[in-house]
């Protein structure tokens, strides 16, 4: 598990996206894509690993991938679920 | 674990749309496969909604209103224990327990049992006094009671600040942004309420509740956190779901270790956008959502039970993730029941399938005559 991921293996994710973050009560819907990108942070991998997921998984662009994976995680510190200074590398 | 054969009675009854506690805590009651006794409900009104909720009550009574005074409800709870036979009484009203705190060898000798904090207690947790807890380590926005409203015109100096939070003594608040608004809401809350008036500093965050029993020696029975997920115009919650936060419940045990509370109660916390805790209001009895306890496998009204009657609470960890969802529902009944809480004052059932022939609202002439 990555440093600071600690919220983020606490989630209840469902196969059909649905999340519970039984820290704060909140519950919330995920796609596919946002999911591999959850499972990838919990599962400790860095950006590469996760890109090349993702890009197995829906065959993008890669640099498009990066740029919304990082967005993406942006979001996840914005909702408190990652720390405020985690960085994904 | 032995069951539980004895009669219970429950206040609160009033299941309206900010409902008291008393339907909660019989269907967590009944919800405990070790519960096999009869629950009596005490109401102050013949249309008490909870009066009338199919197969949980055994019997019922009218109560005198606690303004009448001590007496009149002792007196009242002896003919109780005459007609029905009471072992354990929880009352679920905040204007119910100063009748009731420290009558506990009286209430015995009578052979009804509680679990109730201390008048000392109950008076520790007052809105007027609960910022005393910052002294033990729990974080109290500061509050200053008063009752001349001229004082509103500097307080905000000592309070941080605008907005300001203005509370009634027993229930209510109001949101205040300046001078003028404070003013109205001390006159609004006196008028209700009565003095003193309650000035809160403003904190902004997540609301989060702990329904919880203490021991009166400082520890924790159990205890069930909840996240409000729906609310109503007045800030009830109308959903909820059972949270895990270590902080949280770190801070309900500091408060019940503070107060050695005694008995159920319930926190209100405020979680800040910094992540800190600040406790809110402490109400010293069952919250109306005390049945998510049984629901999530942490049967706090059951335990209460068990404390009254000297045994041990059976209560497994509670689940996370399990959320109760309130429902308003019209209750169908033959207006003959009715007939003994507006008469006599009570009733040996109301909740039997006494529904007129085909199901359907009692017509003039399927009801059957009152007398």
């Amino acid at each position: 598990m990555n440093a600071g991921t600690d919220r983020l293996s606490q989630l209840a994710i469902s196969a059909s996206g649905f999340v519970f973050d039984p820290r704060s009560g909140a519950t919330f819907t995920v796609n596919d894509t946002g999911r591999t990108i959850i499972e990838g942070l919990r599962d400790g991998n860095g950006l590469d690993d996760i890109v090349a997921s993702l890009d197995d998984a829906f065959a993008c662009d890669r640099a498009d991938l990066k740029r919304d994976t990082l967005e993406y995680v942006r979001q996840l510190r914005d909702q408190g679920l990652l720390p405020t200074d985690f960085e994904l590398v | 674990m032995l069951p539980f054969t004895g009669t219970v009675a429950v206040t609160g009854l009033n299941a309206t749309d900010n409902p008291g506690p008393g339907l909660a805590v019989v269907r967590a009651l009944r919800a405990d496969p070790r519960f096999q006794g009869r629950i009596i409900g005490l109401a102050y009104d013949a249309m008490d909604p909870g009066l009338y909720t199919p197969n949980v009550l055994d019997g019922a009574m009218l109560i005198p209103y606690p303004s009448a005074g001590r007496e009149a409800l002792l007196a009242r709870l002896a003919w109780c224990q005459q007609r029905f036979g009471l072992d354990v009484l929880i009352p679920t009203l905040d204007s119910e327990l100063p009748a009731l705190c420290d009558q506990e060898p009286l209430l015995e000798s009578m052979g009804i049992r509680t679990f109730l904090p201390t008048r000392a207690q109950y008076d520790m947790r007052s809105k007027a006094r609960l910022d005393e807890l910052t002294a033990h380590g729990v974080p109290v926005p500061k509050a200053v009671p008063i009752s001349d409203p001229s004082t509103l015109y500097t307080i905000h100096e000592e309070l941080g600040g605008f907005p300001l939070v203005v509370k009634g003594v027993f229930y209510g608040a109001t949101i205040a942004w300046n001078v003028s608004e404070a003013i109205a809401g001390f006159h609004k809350q006196a008028a209700e309420w009565g003095l003193p008036v309650i000035v809160q500093e403003h904190v902004s965050g997540e609301e989060l509740n702990v329904c919880v029993v203490g021991d009166g020696d400082g520890g924790i029975v159990g205890a069930v956190p909840m996240k409000k997920l729906m609310l109503t115009k007045s800030g009830k919650g109308w959903a909820g779901v059972t949270i895990d936060d270590p902080g949280l419940m770190e801070m309900a045990a500091n408060t019940i270790a503070a107060l050695k509370w005694r008995g159920p109660c319930e926190l209100e916390v405020m979680r800040d956008d910094r992540g800190g805790f600040h406790l809110m209001e402490i109400n010293p009895r069952f919250p109306a959502w005390c049945d998510l306890s049984a629901g999530a496998g942490h049967n706090l009204p059951m335990a209460y039970v068990d404390l009254a009657m000297d045994r041990t609470p059976h209560l497994p960890d509670y689940r996370v993730g399990t959320a109760f969802v309130r429902v308003s529902i019209n209750q169908i009944v033959d207006v003959a029941a009715f007939e003994g809480l507006s008469t006599v004052g009570e009733t040996a059932s109301l909740t039997s399938d006494d529904l007129p022939e085909g199901g359907d609202m009692p017509s003039p002439t399927t009801i059957r005559p009152l007398h």
